[in-house]
């Protein structure tokens, strides 16, 4: 707590200091934001397919979604699913899978390895092939893998009971929780590794960021401590109770249960309801696109952000029709008409396709066909 | 390093222990050999795209022997790293690699001037390498790192690794360079008391992804892979144990098949197919060559000195009309096999001309290549390799090791089940004392000397107890070894070097992680500060140098079919490679041993640490 109010005290010192470099600190106001298509900003429009049990899915509660080429891999609440060439195949428990409720995906790009974070376990799928890791039978901290990344010969993985690190090439365990790093609580949320730095979204605990050249570990907190109210609100991370971290050239976005952040090595920008785009604080997931872009998946839809513009796309939380709009730089919404939203507005996971995505709901997997 | 026995070895009967000498000659420490009188030991084979030059990779000598191949005349010599195991060409043939399964390494040669140009960090302990047709990529299969080490083929940089079957050790690469396959020789991690489980991985070498696993079931121990020029069929060596059923029926057959895994479009499915006969087995089908024109495939059977030959076209009508498997239809391969060509001693790697004329057969443990004529079908020419010229103990207790003539219908030797002197991976229900009773799982042979007794239930003080009466009337069920070979092959196990342990700093200096672990390892009060009985603190009983104190103890691991809970205590000679663990493999893992196995605290005192102490633990023991 101290240390919180130290860096709460320096960091509005700081404020007035820093000022001017705001407008810096902010994503990149994108060239993007200057087009406009029929007075609204032209953020992106897709059509939506959603995949439930009635087509193919072997659960409607979807936790993580993963593209990997031309197949999708989709974590359900039974098994993990995956699409492809239009035909849906289930790994189940019988197969050699951790657990059927799979939380978390990740690709090994390299190998073409997909790793299943699960609630019993940490499952390699590779050609068909399942290697299971648990808390009984390998150094995984615990069973229920929240998160996971790859990255080189490591796969970082995030527990409810902290974190680790698997070298695919050894087989060592590295582990890590609070009697090693700056973690407080030792639930560990999200995770996401680059050659550089490693950074969780540790639940109460804020973000923690490792260096992988140093091995040294850093913690972002809340400035405003544990307290609800956001008095420095770009002053630091939004929320101590993060979900969910995206690190992309450079740049780190957090999701948390109280809004959402970004930064940039050197700034914070922070985004909440009352002064953004985002159609809920509560965030389950955050993705960035680049240092500019990124999507969050909330308790009350989908949204984009593009640097200036946001748009949100969900089904109306009143009517349940299809429903996206558009917040511009000034605060303008406007509705735009489309036909289809996302299965549902619970979103638990997000991944690109090219311009594609595909969006884990509660209620499904959703398709959104990009339309130029 | 010790460069005798570096070979690959072997060693005695299934999961005992081994050795100690009472009554024989005594077995002291042997020097190290001048290079002048180590053995060649060739054990792979390739010639030139031209055919003129045979290269020989002599594991004995840590050496490439470049051969004229016509004359078997000596050209050149290449000097490459410690315990060879792998070799192959570029294929424009300009460069030659070779992988050095002791230093972790490859070294590459150019073939134009013999010199070594580079030697290359690979995994652990890299046993086989082959180049991609585009020349970018090297692929390397390492077996003590079950995986595929993928290297920049101009700088060797490693790009990444692909996680291959248990023990990652032969590739081959169709002709047009689209699929690359791997095997390995260890079995696949199943289920306590389960069939074993092997695949062939296949790579696509373009995208340096595994794209397909073949799974082998019932099998532990693939060898080497061939391919037809036109990349239609597949062949694999491979051991089919029958390691679930006692083994009381030797005489039926009952503990190993020697088969053949053939895949590919001209097969349709994969099959698997037996080449023993009803009254004489073929022990452990090494290598595979297949004619240029498909019409043969030749066979090198290590614990039978013999090369077979097959009929692919009666093979494949076989395998047609017989849709049911047959692996173990000991009839079955008078349909196909056509002939048995005796060879040297320990017929290892093969190659075949591109005229598919002359097939050339490494015979490891007697240093010659024996040269067949395949229109005739007779050995025509054999090359004596340069070594010694006087047979060793030491090297007699090789031949023995590595030969299944001893044992009833030729069936199995002491490498079927320590495979290159090492282990197996499975559990045996072995011993003469009921079916279903002390089932065990086989151990690492390295190292021996101070881990006596032998056996799990520490029964054999020697390594002459362990290998001669028990072996002669369990295993063998047939003639024994006479006093001086029993002599020296326990001489020959007992001087078999530990390989390198690749998860000990090469400095020396632990990391803290395993520090943190060495700490636990010797502790002798636990963390609320209770003394821990002697007995039950780790170092107490995996004491020495070895981590055995060659005592039994019961640590509550005993099971309703053992006849007692008392067991050897294992040595932990390099204990990261030997899962799984405990008397009956019963822990898949080093973890498992704790984590399920040691509920009342017996196995040592343990369920006081944190989770992660425990991996500070066993990141310590992979040390060992």
């Amino acid at each position: 707590m101290k240390m919180k109010l130290i860096l709460a005290i320096l960091a509005a010192t700081a404020a007035a200091l820093t000022l001017a470099a705001q407008s810096t600190a902010r994503p990149v106001k994108a060239a993007q934001a200057a087009r406009k298509l029929n007075g609204v900003p032209a953020v992106p429009r897709f059509r939506f397919e959603n995949y439930t049990t009635a087509n193919g899915l072997p659960d409607d509660h979807v936790y993580s979604v993963l593209v990997d080429g031309n197949r999708i891999w989709a974590g359900t609440n039974n098994g993990l699913a995956v699409l492809e060439n239009g035909q849906w195949n289930v790994y189940t428990p019988a197969d050699g899978l951790a657990h059927r409720a799979v939380l978390s995906l990740a690709l090994d790009k390299r190998t073409g390895a997909v790793w299943a974070g699960t609630m019993g376990g940490l499952s390699r799928i590779s050609a068909g092939r399942i290697d299971t890791y648990t808390q009984l039978n390998s150094g995984l901290s615990n069973d229920v893998v929240y998160g996971v990344s790859v990255e080189g010969d490591n796969v970082w993985v995030a527990t409810a009971a902290g974190a680790c690190r698997l070298n695919t090439r050894t087989g060592e365990w590295s582990l890590y929780n609070e009697r090693n790093t700056p973690m407080i609580e030792i639930w560990v949320y999200g995770v996401s590794a680059a050659p550089d730095k490693v950074y969780y979204a540790v639940w109460g605990s804020g973000l923690l960021e490792y260096n992988q050249k140093t091995g040294a570990w850093d913690k972002y907190e809340d400035p405003d401590g544990e307290n609800e109210m956001v008095l420095l609100k770009d002053q630091g991370l939004i929320h101590e109770i993060t979900t969910s971290v995206s690190y992309i050239d450079g740049v780190v976005w957090v999701a948390t249960y109280f809004g959402d952040s970004h930064y940039d090595g050197r700034n914070w920008h922070n985004f909440l309801t009352k002064d953004s785009g985002l159609p809920s604080n509560f965030t389950n997931t955050v993705k960035g696109i680049d240092r500019n872009r990124a999507w969050f998946g909330t308790d009350k839809g989908l949204a984009y952000y593009d640097g200036t513009n946001w748009a949100v796309y969900r089904p109306s939380l009143t009517t349940g029709q299809p429903e996206m709009t558009v917040r511009d730089a000034g605060g303008k919404m406007t509705d735009v008409p489309v036909a289809t939203a996302p299965a549902h507005n619970y979103i638990l996971g997000i991944d690109f396709q090219g311009r594609d995505l595909w969006v884990a709901t509660a209620k499904g997997l959703s398709h959104g066909i990009y339309q130029p | 390093m010790r460069r005798l026995a570096l070979l690959m070895l072997c060693a005695g009967a299934i999961g005992c222990g081994l050795l100690g000498l009472a009554g024989v000659a005594p077995l002291s420490a042997q020097p190290d050999p001048t290079p002048e009188e180590r053995y060649a030991s060739p054990l792979e084979l390739l010639l030139s795209p031209d055919g003129a030059r045979l290269y020989v990779l002599c594991q004995g000598v840590d050496e490439v022997r470049v051969l004229h191949a016509a004359t078997g005349r000596v050209l050149r010599i290449i000097p490459v790293g410690h315990v060879p195991r792998g070799v192959s060409l570029s294929p424009d043939g300009r460069r030659l690699f070779v992988t050095n399964s002791w230093d972790d390494t490859v070294t590459v040669a150019d073939t134009n001037t013999g010199s070594v140009v580079a030697a290359w960090a690979a995994g652990f302990e890299p046993s086989s390498v082959v180049e991609d047709r585009a020349g970018k990529r090297l692929f390397v299969a390492d077996r003590v790192g079950n995986n595929i080490t993928v290297l920049d083929a101009i700088t060797g940089a490693e790009q990444e690794t692909l996680e291959a079957g248990r023990g990652a050790s032969y590739l081959a690469m169709t002709a047009d360079g689209s699929r690359l396959y791997a095997t390995h020789v260890y079995p696949n991690p199943t289920p306590h008391r389960t069939p074993p489980k092997s695949e062939i991985t296949v790579i696509d070498p373009q995208r340096a992804q595994v794209i397909d696993r073949i799974p082998l079931p019932s099998i532990a121990g693939v060898f080497h892979i061939a391919l037809s020029r036109d990349g239609h069929l597949g062949v694999v060596g491979e051991l089919h144990p029958k390691n679930l059923v006692p083994l009381a029926h030797v005489e039926h057959g009952w503990a190993f098949v020697d088969t053949l895994t053939v895949f590919g479009a001209d097969v349709g499915r994969p099959v698997e197919v037996p080449l023993d006969e009803l009254d004489r087995y073929y022990a452990r089908p090494f290598a595979v060559a297949i004619a240029p024109d498909k019409s043969r495939i030749y066979v090198s059977h290590g614990g039978s000195d013999c090369v077979s030959v097959i009929d692919e076209r009666r093979m494949l009508a076989y395998i047609h009309a017989h849709p049911e498997p047959f692996a173990e239809d000991l009839a079955a391969s008078a349909h196909y096999v056509v002939a048995r060509i005796p060879v040297g001693k320990n017929p290892s790697g093969i190659v075949l001309s591109r005229d598919g004329l002359r097939l050339y057969v490494a015979n490891r443990l007697d240093d010659t290549i024996s040269v067949i004529d395949t229109r005739t079908l007779r050995v025509a020419q054999t090359i004596q390799l340069a070594g010694p010229k006087t047979i060793t103990p030491l090297r007699r207790g090789e031949q023995t090791f590595y030969s299944a003539q001893y044992a009833f219908q030729g069936q199995f030797g002491c490498a079927n089940c320590h495979i290159d002197s090492t282990f197996d991976g499975l559990q045996w229900d072995l011993e003469p004392d009921g079916f279903g009773k002390d089932i065990v799982d086989n151990r690492l042979i390295e190292d021996l000397r101070g881990t006596e007794p032998y056996k799990w239930n520490g029964g054999n003080p020697t390594l002459v107890k362990e290998c001669g009466i028990r072996t002669e009337m369990y295993f063998w069920r047939s003639q024994n070894f006479d006093d001086r070979r029993l002599t020296d092959l326990a001489l020959y196990m007992r001087n078999l070097p530990s390989r390198p342990n690749r998860w000990r700093p090469a400095d020396g200096r632990l990391t803290p992680t395993q520090e943190r672990g060495k700490v636990l390892f010797f502790r002798t009060a636990d963390k609320l500060g209770q003394p821990i009985p002697q007995s039950n603190q780790c170092a107490y009983c995996h004491s020495g140098p070895k981590g055995t104190s060659q005592k039994s103890f019961d640590v509550g691991t005993g099971r309703p079919v053992d006849n007692s809970p008392v067991f050897d205590t294992p040595q932990l000679t390099n204990v990261a490679m030997t899962a799984p663990y405990l008397h009956d493999g019963s822990a898949q893992t080093l973890e498992e041993i704790w984590t399920r196995y040691n509920l009342h605290d017996r196995h040592g005192r343990t369920n006081d640490l944190t989770k992660d102490e425990l991996n500070d633990l066993i990141e310590y023991l992979r040390t060992r």
